[in-house]
């Protein structure tokens, strides 16, 4: 069936099966691979984007439930393309990553983290990117970065 | 993994919704949030051949004080129960369990009514509802009803919903001030429950629902009549298991998880401040 998904604030309209989900649709139809697959059982939030602002897991939602929708990928997110996100540049300065794998959807849970609430706690940092696994084991860090980008320093 | 192909339609009201699920029988399921459907799907643990999407019903999302209960739209999302300011004043057990399903990405998606008509004997939400003893409205092309949630759930992922209903609204009744505790034991944070024990005292009683202790939810009947007749909150908590049918799978075996209840439920009675 044919939708039309405004992604990263560009207006697509494609032609998918009813069972093909979001992060396929991403990936394979618009070639936006910053959007990993990790566990593909909604477990782990490497596909993690923005439906109409909200942090979602891309492998547990069909691309027809996203037909009439705004989707942001971690392509969307930088102002430019020599620009980075304010949470991208604090990923980078806290050594928020090692493999960098499970980044795009921590990039994005952590922001709609913070667009929920603004001045999170470590403990609600830690809370807030539950659905995110890391399998460097570099939470330490990430969570820095999460809080610094909030403006606070981790204690 | 990518679920079998289906074929999908989308439905603007719940009167269009009804109709399309009288039209495909029952080889069709409503789709909601997803949250559940979609990951049994791609397991192919369920394999609809249409689905009804009704998270477009725009007017089932709603939290409103009806003097005394609250009632819920049965699209109303996990994300929108824990953060209601009118949830967390007048049924705070509701708000609280909300906000410990799965993980942030999960609530945004899935809603109450979904949770509900699931019927999953893992999930939170089902327990909660059973143990404020709420009811929950069901629409079919004959109109509507009001089952108790003491009826409701009638086996392992099934309920009393005809295969031509959908679940619309849920009620609860209101516990402003009321002791309350969730207790939920599980490995990761977006696991279910391996045992799960959610106690609330309504007009006077305490109330106490267990998660994944049997093929549905169930009221940890045996605790609260000792409770009633004056047992201390370690005598009733020693009665949890009694009467339940605990299942065994990778996390735990029957035995472990009737000594989880009895632990779980001695703890939510002491948080509920039942001494």
């Amino acid at each position: 069936m044919e939708i039309s998904v405004a992604v990263n604030g560009t207006g697509r309209v494609s032609e998918v099966e009813p069972r093909t989900l979001l992060v396929y649709y991403l990936r394979d139809e618009l070639g936006l691979t910053g959007t990993n697959v990790g566990c593909d059982t909604s477990s782990c939030g490497a596909c993690t984007v923005h439906v109409n602002g909200e942090s979602v897991k891309s492998c547990t939602m069909l691309a027809v439930q996203a037909d009439g929708q705004e989707v942001t990928t971690i392509e969307g997110l930088a102002p430019s393309s020599d620009e980075l996100h304010p949470m991208q540049e604090s990923f980078q300065n806290n050594h928020g990553l090692q493999c960098g794998y499970c980044t795009p959807g921590m990039v994005m849970a952590a922001c709609s983290l913070l667009e929920e609430n603004p001045a999170p706690t470590e403990q609600e940092v830690r809370e807030g990117l539950e659905g995110n696994l890391c399998r460097c084991t570099g939470y330490h860090n990430i969570v820095k970065a999460v809080l610094a980008c909030s403006g606070q320093d981790m204690s | 993994m990518i679920p079998a192909a289906f074929d999908y339609q989308k439905a603007n009201s719940s009167e269009e919704a009804i109709a399309l699920i009288v039209e495909h029988g029952d080889e069709a399921k409503f789709l909601a949030g997803g949250h559940s459907l979609i990951p049994m799907m791609k397991l192919r643990l369920a394999v609809p051949s249409v689905l009804v999407d009704i998270a477009g019903v725009e007017d089932l999302s709603y939290i409103n004080d009806c003097g005394d209960h609250v009632a819920i739209g049965a699209l109303t999302k996990h994300r929108l129960l824990e953060t209601s300011d009118l949830l967390l004043a007048e049924c705070p057990l509701l708000a609280h369990v909300a906000s410990k399903v799965g993980d942030p990405q999960v609530r945004h998606r899935g809603t109450l009514g979904g949770s509900l008509a699931h019927s999953d004997p893992a999930s939170d939400l089902p327990a909660a509802v059973l143990a404020l003893g709420g009811s929950l409205i069901a629409e079919g092309p004959g109109g509507q009803r009001e089952i108790a949630v003491a009826d409701f759930f009638t086996g392992y992922f099934e309920s009393s919903l005809a295969e031509d209903e959908m679940l619309t609204e849920v009620r609860v009744p209101k516990a402003p001030g009321a002791s309350w505790s969730y207790q939920k034991f599980n490995r990761r944070a977006q696991d279910w429950a391996i045992v799960g024990v959610a106690a609330v005292e309504v007009g006077g009683a305490t109330q106490v629902s267990l998660v994944n202790m049997g093929s549905t939810p169930l009221r940890a009947e045996a605790v609260e009549s000792a409770l009633a007749g004056g047992a201390s909150a370690t005598e009733a908590a020693e009665a949890a298991a009694e009467g339940t049918d605990a299942p065994t799978d990778l996390n735990a075996s029957p035995e472990y998880r009737d000594h989880l209840a009895r632990v779980l439920t001695k703890r939510a009675l002491e948080a509920s401040g039942v001494s």
